[in-house]
């Protein structure tokens, strides 16, 4: 009976303590308002753009868990668990788009840092600084360039009729060749152009972090009699590492997301390359546009959002383990 | 000494590989350039009975007479582009850089929340279709001119890249004009400001960079031709295959006689142009926002 009152009178006083901070907390926050209110309204219209923009769509995607109904609204309409999710799973498209939108994504990654760093330490090489500025510029123009423009090249190279590749293939004597119906192809040249677009962003990242090692090192290679080679292979390389480490751990961390514009601009509605090239983006693009099935579209976009965050938290876990300087949060 | 002979020749034959290998990735990352200007001067008889060629037999001014003649739709979407990338940077960077300012101030006590609040969106999102219903039916943007400017309108990477840039700032700076009795709008306005030039240019560029390529919310949420930035209504030119938005509403021209195919490169050419001229001016900027951003996030 003692015991039971203590631990009552201990609860109240607890009680009585926590209104009592968040009391406190609260004249601290007025304080500091009045204190400093033209910060705080100098940081105002930040606030409600991200409250708005990206706060605000978040409980929305609770449409994942009804049967969306436009008259009733989000909230209104039937809730109907997981069955938005099931029906994607069942009809395949869930793990197809997922497994599409992985697999892009590791090649994107893994052909993506070899490019970047072959070209890095190739641009770092060569000794006339005029050769190296040009080279650099051409290569990173691409990456300013719209995927709209993308599709443009595409178009120029690949349609059937005038296409620049058909030419050259009537040129040499052999048929045409149809690649907008081509489904094995485009696996390919979506790889291409994506490196084609991407190489001068990662090489001046790369290019920065060979700028950073230090000359004594290779200095004191060359009067081991290292060939330049050898610098490359035991130096630059494992210099690298930390780097490279980095960005691809970032990059599985966005494996689910991204590209849409590549994808969309190269492939449009031609449903017939779908198998070959629906990703996650897509896909949610076209339940919105196309069907306007919000309900399943929403799903997904739910789906790869929290995936994305669980990633995201994953990927950060260990880089603070390795590369505590380096880690997100 | 032999020995001394193959090394330096293995090196030579190193270089010589390395500058080859440049020289192709440049030369193929300039081809689709190379091959859509000439495009765009070929004759469409020529292209029609051999298709599209890097050095064309003869060289046709009928596209670009064409554009020239048919201004109006093309130099509209000229206009909506110039628009929303003169509103969006010109908000944009002051929004970003008063938040820059402030949460680069040690003694303001909130900063590390506001971060995380900014910084969590990177994190997680609504997902696409809750955010095009809310611009949609919550705030009734469809076919407004709005709908391309907010979405771009403030990153959190800038905005911790301005914050990164604005601590570089020596505090003595703040503490004299605090001193003297400046407020904290005119300390940002006046001083940290025009010292944090470089870095408002880099953040600028990225901005109307990201305006000038924006075709993506046109094509959620505007609906009218009059409206379709740059880009948008290139997009639609080259994925419907038609050509009929270029043309005036009213005036009737036998698009069957028209040189339609150089004409669609001819469009991308003049969209595309002036980034490209551009380029080489801008270059330092973008590359000093691309290391910085990706050195310290």
């Amino acid at each position: 009976m003692v015991l039971i009152k203590t631990v009552m009178i201990l609860c109240c006083r607890k009680e009585e303590n926590n209104l009592k901070s968040i009391k406190l907390h609260l004249d601290h926050f007025v304080h500091e308002v009045k204190k400093k209110y033209i910060l705080f309204l100098m940081v105002l219209p930040v606030l409600i753009y991200f409250f708005i923009f990206a706060y605000i769509p978040m409980p929305g995607a609770y449409i994942a868990f009804v049967d969306y109904n436009i008259g009733k609204g989000i909230f209104g309409s039937a809730f109907v668990g997981l069955k938005n999710f099931e029906f994607l799973f069942r009809t395949g498209d869930l793990l197809r788009i997922t497994k599409n939108t992985i697999l892009y994504n590791l090649v994107f990654l893994i052909l993506g840092n070899a490019f970047q760093i072959i070209f890095a330490v190739m641009i770092s090489e060569v000794g006339n600084k005029w050769f190296k500025k040009i080279s650099q510029s051409i290569i990173l123009l691409p990456y300013f360039i719209s995927m709209v423009i993308v599709g443009f090249f595409s178009y120029n190279l690949f349609n059937f009729d005038y296409g620049f590749i058909n030419t050259i293939l009537a040129g040499l004597g052999f048929p045409k060749h149809e690649f907008y119906s081509d489904q094995g192809i485009w696996k390919y040249i979506i790889v291409f152009f994506k490196i084609w677009s991407g190489t001068g962003y990662g090489m001046i990242i790369y290019l920065a972090s060979i700028a950073g090692i230090e000359q004594d090192i290779y200095e004191a290679a060359s009067l081991d009699g290292a060939s330049p080679m050898q610098k490359i292979r035991y130096i630059t390389f494992p210099m690298l590492k930390p780097t490279m480490i980095l960005l691809i751990l970032f990059g599985l961390g966005g494996i689910l997301k991204g590209s849409f514009d590549l994808f969309y601009n190269l492939i449009g509605t031609n449903s017939v390359l779908y198998p070959q090239t629906d990703v996650i983006d897509t896909f949610v693009f076209r339940s919105l546009v196309g069907q306007f099935n919000f309900s399943q579209g929403a799903a997904v976009g739910f789906y790869q959002s929290v995936f994305g965050l669980v990633l995201v938290l994953t990927v950060n876990a260990i880089v603070k383990k390795i590369e505590p300087d380096s880690a997100l949060f | 000494m032999e020995k001394k002979n193959i090394a330096g020749r293995s090196e030579k034959i190193m270089k010589i590989c390395f500058y080859t290998l440049i020289t192709i990735f440049a030369l193929s990352c300039l081809f689709p350039f190379l091959l859509m200007v000439t495009s765009s001067f070929m004759s469409e008889k020529e292209i029609v009975s051999e298709g599209y060629k890097l050095i064309p037999d003869t060289v046709s001014l009928s596209a670009y007479k064409f554009l020239f003649r048919n201004f109006t739709n093309l130099f509209n979407a000229y206009r909506v582009t110039i628009f929303i990338a003169v509103t969006g940077t010109v908000f944009g960077l002051f929004f970003m850089s008063m938040a820059g300012y402030v949460l680069c101030r040690k003694d303001f006590r909130y900063r590390n929340q506001i971060s995380f609040f900014i910084y969590f969106t990177t994190l997680f999102s609504g997902g696409l279709i809750p955010t095009y219903m809310l611009y949609v039916n919550g705030l009734g943007l469809k076919d407004s001119i709005w709908s391309m400017v907010l979405p771009g309108l403030m990153s959190p990477w800038s905005i911790f890249l301005m914050k990164n840039f604005m601590k570089s700032i020596p505090d003595s700076l703040y503490e004299s004009a605090n001193i003297d009795g400046a407020n904290d709008f005119r300390i940002y306005w006046q001083i940290y400001m025009p010292l944090a030039k470089a870095s408002l240019a880099t953040i600028g560029l990225f901005q109307i960079l990201g305006y000038w390529n924006e075709w993506y919310n046109a094509m959620l949420y505007i609906q009218t031709p009059a409206k379709f930035p740059l880009q948008y209504f290139l997009q639609r030119i080259v994925s419907q295959a038609n050509i009929q938005l270029l043309i005036q509403q009213g005036l009737t021209i036998n698009t069957g006689d028209l040189p339609s195919e150089s004409i669609k490169m001819a469009t991308a050419v003049i969209a595309t142009g002036p980034i490209v001229l551009l380029y080489p001016f801008v270059q330092k900027y973008f590359v000093s926002g691309l290391t910085i951003g990706a050195v310290k996030g």
